[in-house]
């Protein structure tokens, strides 16, 4: 396979066709007639998908460094190109991303029915927006495509959303326009300075920066601090995670899903790929580790306990992904080989679970238009494709063994433990709040009486929307059961990761534990 | 640099691959084929629910068939080991499932000894189950969701007791959780059902934490976490009776105490008795909750090496032995003085394991399958008879308050004379299969009560619950088959005995009542303790390190005369108390007064979990988590703070309501466009 793709020259063209297919996309989108955006989405994403898989063979993870690199001067004068490049982290990133787009118009297929060209226009820009965030290896095109994505998403909330969507957008806008501009501010910061203490042209390289990132010692903690709050908010981390709820309430579903099953993920993402290893000094040192660990925990907790009261089904899973995040957060600071396969494994799991969970929701608002849980109860009867779907959605973000969520949480756990034993305790009671907020209302939506008239008639999942489902269904459990080659394209990206936030000594340690173990 | 990973990861494969003994091989390899039996069967008989669920015929064939297809291979497994007896236990990996640094786990089974044992009990009870099943759910609309979900347990099972791992254990010790769940709560359109399931999850998952704190510590002093290789580190990296191994074994047996419902998480498995009977026969008798005292078995090197541990197991043990039993003393639903019994069962499990009398707590495991297994089978013919006999006379009285029967034994001869064989059984009168587990347990703990006096207590507590055993045992057949019935004059005549596919499995689950104390027939009474020798490799070593004491000779002849004795004294008693003035049925009955009142409501734990645990939870989560902090100070702080912001951005929120799409697509371009020049500039 590896070598087929080679024959076509597929490594060489493959991610800046990724990036430039969906923009390419919007224009006959925008330009054809009104009935044919949807399918011309449908087309574009799926295409998308499609070039995307190849990516599994193509990428040589092994090195745990970038690859597939490019680089085009964009803005010469200040050292700024257009560079892409991927290691296993981003490669699981892209698919889940590119998995999602394609799913994610079939379940709008129905539910927009104004200014369809809009919509699906914006849709496909927002994939660029994602790929591009995940991909490059610059910083200034880091964040221009942080911006590109935000846009579109905040358009989306605003026009496609429910009766409070001004609100919610605005509140999405507003919260991580102040995380990006501060970013905006730190990257410009950080290559000015290192620029200046190097003696070297303005560069916004990645690996230049990151080799260099010690030259802005000083201005460190200021500049971690920005990058931070940026990525913080987009996690989100308590206390910065009220404009979640919001908005994962106003957003159609598609939006729901790629907030939760990409969006949330740009934020550990950030922290994985620049804020730590930029400054592991600052990142690690003891009184910010103490402060992240306990802010995670809060997370996992404290997102599981106001999830467990949520009377709106939107509002209880966005509160779930507090608590799910909380795990990765955990996993990033614990920075041992496992805590990390199992932060990028929550990413992913929490990504399709969470993601399914958002079209599941959706496919039950079309039906009532309410995301009451209230309005909803014994439905299991009517609708028992639905519910066994839900079921199975509600175990896998529970974390039941032998679907996808278990492997995340119990790497995380298993990976902390041995350095935040007391935070890792607290953080395991996630799995019992966790069975408490879902069980309950997997209870009160599918189970008890039928007692209101509108459920009886309730339709169950048409053949569209076991399309939308039956692929998330089938990667919960296929992760679940075969987590290993996944694991395997994370772990050297997380040795590196390893490398640049302990140095090679703490890199030679993990080594050493390794050889140490079982003969 | 580069990475010394590749080879480690190498090595560590090459450890997960232990290599089989050649002779057993063959045969012990498609031990897989009773996993995937039943899961096959799983998948068929769901989709048959999905499509087709009137199609029952169908259902019945696969949902019994692959059970009885997996107890042969059961058998085959089984006999192949017996004949080529393994030193060590042998493993079939079956793919690589988990690879993270050197965490290497293969999803990968292991037979012994002591996996077989439960392979045949959870196949074997499990065929009798499910064909009963064909009976006693024939009219159910859920037919085949009844049995794809009765399939999906036992293969899950397997996995538990299969499992060469923690990990690959806890794919089966959750996924059983999960069956439980969903059989407990089949009838899902009560709300009490659902509550039920409900409760036995979460109940367990906070018995899972214990099990999940377990595997972290054992991973990071171990470096391992299957159990062969525990049982053999173990000895070497961990100090006895030091805290770390203390700590292990309690987070294991918290795990434990929620799973096989002991105190303090015994309180999901009564409420569990909201699911169909046959379920509760299999899941909430035979097997599932049993699989706390495997566990402590499976790991019994670790437990044998934490004797302050094994203390508070065998204590939890019998203290719930004992409490349990005083609340099935006042209970009026059957299967609830069954689920009473079991709870009550299941901690001299625990008493023997944590005596270190490890062959005795499987022992009393095996036998108690087949006696409890016998008994809430009977209760279900008995609850059938009386449903009928309300269905058909249009009468709502409940059909499993032993008020409303009375008298059964006229009606129901077989499942009486079964039942009283069960009651024998369990109640420890000789020659019967619970005389000879029972007393072995209480014999192990009488003699290491010589060392530490605390086991004498543990001892005179299990005495006495074998006393209140029989007492409510004989209660119940008092009250269910003797005396006159109470059912009512017209009920009286749809009363009869249930369908031969019932009955059948009673019948062989009565005969192995009678005969299973064969399987260890102590030296005393002239017998060879068979399974004492087949399990010997898989103690050995445990049992060096922390070896049995046991009473010989006249002090076993004396422990053995009174246990008996107890047994016939709360037989008598049990007998002559309930019988001794007449019973009102459950609509006229006065309520309890009293102690009995405190009984009955069962010490009022439920309420106390209630008023203590659950209701703080949910206050502090809706008003001062939510309410409070979410919503009053992180939202209300940031609203107030940039109410004023939302003001000044408003203008942009009426454009976009008002505007165009290609107004905002403008905006977009033109944005982009300035940011450009801006940059390039």
């Amino acid at each position: 396979m590896t070598q087929l793709l080679a024959a076509i020259g597929y490594p060489q063209w493959i991610l800046h066709v990724l990036l430039l297919l969906p923009l390419a996309g919007a224009v006959p989108i925008l330009l054809g007639p009104v009935a044919a955006a949807k399918r011309t989405a449908l087309v574009v994403t799926l295409l998308e998908f499609v070039l995307s898989v190849g990516l599994w063979w193509a990428v040589d993870t092994r090195p745990g460094t970038l690859q597939l690199t490019a680089s085009v001067p964009w803005v010469p004068g200040w050292g700024i190109n257009y560079a892409v490049g991927i290691d296993g982290i981003s490669l699981a990133m892209v698919l889940l991303t590119t998995l999602l787009m394609p799913l994610s118009v079939l379940a709008s297929w129905s539910y927009i029915t104004e200014r369809e060209r809009g919509y699906y226009a914006l849709l496909v820009v927002l994939t660029t927006g994602m790929l591009g965030v995940f991909l490059a290896t610059d910083l200034f095109l880091f964040y221009v495509f942080w911006e590109v994505m935000l846009i579109p998403m905040y358009f989306i909330i605003g026009i496609w959303g429910g009766k409070n969507r001004l609100y919610a957008a605005i509140k999405f806008f507003v919260f991580t326009m102040v995380g990006s501009f501060l970013m905006l501010v730190a990257i410009l910061a950080l290559a000015w300075t290192v620029a200046g203490r190097t003696g070297e042209p303005l560069s916004f390289d990645y690996a230049h920066l990151l080799a260099n990132a010690r030259a802005a010692a000083g201005l460190a903690p200021w500049l971690f601090g920005a990058f931070a709050l940026a990525f913080a908010i987009k996690v989100p981390v308590f206390p910065l995670h009220t404009w979640l709820p919001d908005a994962h309430v106003e957003a159609p579903t598609a939006g729901s899903v790629l907030l939760a099953g990409v969006l949330l993920k740009m934020g550990t993402y950030g922290f994985l790929r620049y804020a730590v290893p930029f400054f592991p000094g600052v990142a690690m040192s003891p009184w910010v580790t103490n402060l992240v660990i306990v802010l995670a925990l809060v997370g996992i907790v404290y997102g599981a306990l106001v999830a467990m009261v949520q009377p709106d089904i939107k509002k209880l899973v966005a509160y779930s992904s507090v608590s799910h995040l909380g795990f990765v957060m955990l996993g990033i600071w614990a920075a041992t080989v496992q805590s990390l396969d199992g932060a990028v494994m929550v990413m992913i799991g929490h990504g399709l679970s969470t993601g399914a969970l958002f079209f599941l929701v959706g496919m039950l608002y079309e039906r009532r238009h309410s995301r009451d849980i209230a309005a909803y109860g014994g439905i299991a009867r009517v609708v028992p494709v639905f519910s066994l779907i839900f079921s199975v959605v509600a175990l896998s973000s529970i974390g039941l063994p032998g679907l996808n969520g278990f492997i995340g949480e119990f790497l995380v756990l298993i990976g902390s433990f041995r350095v935040h034993p007391v935070a890792t305790g607290i953080a395991t009671t996630g799995v019992i709040f966790a069975a408490a907020y879902l069980l309950w209302a997997l209870q009160r939506i599918i189970y008890n009486r039928l007692d209101q008239r509108e459920n009886e008639t309730l339709s169950d999942l048409s053949p569209r929307e076991l399309a939308v489902l039956l692929p998330l269904l089938a990667a919960i459990v296929w992760l679940g059961l075969f987590p290993a080659p996944v694991l395997e394209r994370i772990e050297p990206a997380a040795l590196r990761y390893i490398e640049a936030v302990r140095g090679p000594m703490g890199l030679f340690q993990v080594s050493q534990r390794a050889a140490e173990s079982p003969r | 640099m580069t990475l010394p990973l590749p080879g480690v990861l190498e090595a560590v494969q090459e450890a997960a691959r232990a290599a089989p003994t050649a002779a057993a091989e063959g045969v012990v390899r498609l031990v897989w084929l009773t996993v995937a039996l039943p899961l096959a069967g799983f998948l068929a008989n769901g989709a048959l629910a999905l499509r087709r669920p009137e199609a029952k015929r169908a259902v019945s064939a696969i949902g019994a068939g692959v059970l009885i297809a997996a107890f042969g291979v059961a058998l085959a497994v089984s006999a192949s080991l017996f004949a080529h007896p393994p030193e060590a236990p042998i493993v079939v990996p079956l793919w690589r499932w988990i690879s993270a640094g050197a965490i290497q786990i293969s999803f990968a089974f292991q037979v012994d000894q002591l996996s077989v044992v439960m392979l045949l009990v959870v196949t074997g009870v499990g065929s009798l189950i499910h064909l009963f099943s064909i009976g006693y759910m024939r009219e159910d609309d859920g037919y085949a969701r009844y049995f794809s979900y009765l399939n999906l347990f036992v293969a899950f099972m397997l996995v538990l007791v299969l499992g060469a791992s923690l990990p690959v254990a806890f794919v089966g010790w959750e996924g059983v959780g999960l069956c439980s769940y969903l059989l407990i709560g089949f009838w899902f359109t009560e709300e009490a059902n659902a509550n039920a399931g409900k409760k036995a999850f979460l109940v367990n998952r906070i018995g899972d934490f214990g099990v999940l704190i377990a595997m972290f510590m054992l991973w990071w002093s171990l470096r391992s976490l299957d159990f062969a290789t525990i049982a053999q580190r173990a000895p070497l990296r961990l100090q006895a009776a030091h805290g770390l191994v203390t700590a292990i074994t309690l987070f294991l047996f918290l795990g434990c105490t929620g799973k096989s419902a002991q105190i303090p998480l015994y309180t999901w498995l009564p409420d569990a008795m909201a699911g169909p009977t046959p379920v509760s026969a299999l899941i909430h008798a035979a097997t599932m909750v049993t699989a706390g005292v495997y566990l402590v078995a499976r790991t019994n090197v670790l437990f044998a090496m934490a004797p302050l541990s094994s203390a508070v197991v065998a204590g939890i043990g019998a203290l719930t032995a004992l409490f349990a039993a005083t609340i099935g003393l006042r209970q009026y639903d059957i299967k609830r003085v069954l689920a009473y019994s079991t709870v009550s069962q299941l901690g001299y499990m625990f008493l023997g394991v944590g005596t270190g009398a490890f062959v005795a707590g499987m022992f009393h495991l095996v036998t108690h399958a087949f006696f409890k297994a016998l008994l809430f089978l009977g209760s279900g013919c008995v609850i059938h008879a009386l449903r009928h006999a309300y269905h058909a006379t249009h009468s709502h009285e409940d059909a499993q308050d032993m008020r409303n029967m009375g008298g059964l034994r006229r009606y129901l001869p077989w499942t009486f004379a079964l039942m009283l064989l069960a009651t024998a059984a369990i109640a420890g009168v000789p020659p019967f299969s619970g005389f000879f587990s029972k007393d072995e347990i209480l014999s192990a703990a009488f003699g290491r009560g010589a060392e530490e006096p605390l086991w004498r207590l543990f001892w005179a507590m299990g005495v006495a619950a074998a006393f209140l055993t029989a007492f409510y045992m004989m209660r119940l057949i008092a009250m269910t088959f003797l005396g006159e019935n109470r059912t009512g004059e017209r009920e009286r005549e749809h009363l009869h005995e249930a369908p031969w596919i019932m009955t059948g499995p009673l019948l062989v689950l009565g005969g192995l009542s009678v005969v299973g104390g064969l399987l260890n027939l102590p030296k005393l009474l002239g017998g060879s303790p068979a399974l004492e020798r087949w399990l010997e490799p898989v103690f050995a070593a445990a049992n060096r390190t922390a070896p049995l004491i046991m009473p010989e000779g006249g002090t076993e002849s004396a422990l053995i005369g009174g246990a008996v004795l107890a047994a016939a004294l709360g037989l008598f008693l049990g007998w002559r108390a309930t019988l001794a003035r007449p019973i009102r049925i459950a609509r006229e009955a006065a309520p309890d007064a009293g102690f009995a009142r405190v009984l009955f409501r069962k010490y009022y734990v439920d309420e106390i979990y209630d008023a203590l645990i659950v209701r703080p939870i949910v206050w502090l989560s809706r008003l001062v988590l939510w309410k409070g902090v979410d919503q009053g100070v992180v939202d209300g702080a940031m609203v107030n703070g940039s109410a004023s912001l939302a003001r000044g951005l408003g203008w942009l929120g009426g454009r976009l309501q008002s505007g165009q799409l290609g107004f905002y697509v403008a905006v977009f371009l033109i944005g982009a466009v300035w940011l450009l020049r801006a940059v390039t500039r």
